[in-house]
């Protein structure tokens, strides 16, 4: 495929990292409201769980961040390869996912989380060339 | 982490990565889509390829849901790093595209560097947060069971 769009390919990128995180952190962020998943299955069953989802104003954000993430990786996917514009997004969603749930939702990210977000930028670099 | 678990992480990878890798062959046979014609993102989706890539992808969604119902964001991202190799083996054998050694470095790099985080805990305790009586303000660790709190302290 054409790989002459270098720019405005890593710019679509960025949007898609962007949007990308938004949505996670806002999804993880639902989710341990709502809690842990089979404990609200085995409660109220299958149902019960969707509407628990339902219900969440967070995770309808979250989703629509995920929605505009969605279109810029379909946008960004006609006209680079996959190999690149998909390791490539969500690595580098992982590292400011990484900083976004220690200063956002608290997480414990510890030297092993850390030390994979240096791997994972690394790895990008490597995917780029 | 029970077995049941790891299956979750595992659909989050092999439904992710089959997702990205059908909306990539859909979006090849669709063409370049221009900045002033975006109405034809809606007219992909009428692509076989595309279609059935949505429908893994919502695969993923429900299964990443889920993980994220007891796990950190900042673990099943890393955990899941796998379906990289899979994108990457897929779209070699499959879409023949050609991924250079540098891009493979980068892949096993990525997978490498992440794979470990699986031995840590999976799940942050939030004193402050998870508290009981924390419960009269909703707060992000609320509803946290029991469970989860045994699976960090060990």
């Amino acid at each position: 495929m054409n790989t002459s769009h270098g720019p405005a390919v890593w710019l679509m990128i960025g949007v898609i990292v962007l949007t990308a995180t938004a949505g996670d952190i806002l999804i993880a962020g639902a989710m341990r409201q709502i809690g842990d998943f089979d404990v609200i299955r085995s409660r109220s069953g299958l149902k019960g769980a969707i509407l628990a989802v339902l219900r969440n104003g967070r995770f309808f954000g979250g989703l629509l961040c995920m929605a505009l993430s969605f279109f810029s990786l379909l946008f960004a996917l006609s006209w680079e390869d996959v190999s690149l514009v998909a390791p490539a997004a969500a690595a580098l969603t992982f590292v400011t996912n990484a900083f976004a749930a220690k200063w956002i939702l608290k997480e414990n990210v510890d030297h092993r989380r850390w030390f994979a977000a240096v791997c994972v930028c690394v790895g990008v670099f490597f995917l780029s060339r | 982490m029970t077995f049941r678990r790891y299956m979750v992480l595992v659909c989050v990878m092999v439904s992710g990565a089959f997702g990205d890798t059908f909306l990539s062959a859909g979006m090849k046979q669709v063409g370049p889509i221009s900045l002033q014609h975006l109405f034809g993102l809606v007219v992909a989706l009428k692509n076989p390829w595309v279609l059935n890539g949505i429908i893994l992808l919502i695969v993923f969604f429900a299964s990443y849901l889920t993980a994220l119902s007891w796990a950190d964001l900042t673990f099943v991202l890393p955990a899941t790093s796998f379906g990289y190799v899979i994108i990457a083996l897929l779209s070699q054998f499959w879409l023949h595209e050609s991924i250079s050694l540098s891009r493979w470095a980068g892949i096993l790099l990525i997978t490498l560097g992440v794979g470990f985080v699986t031995q840590g805990p999976s799940y942050t305790h939030h004193p402050d947060v998870d508290s009981p009586q924390d419960s009269a303000v909703p707060s992000l660790g609320e509803g946290i069971v029991a469970e989860q709190e045994k699976e960090h302290s060990v």
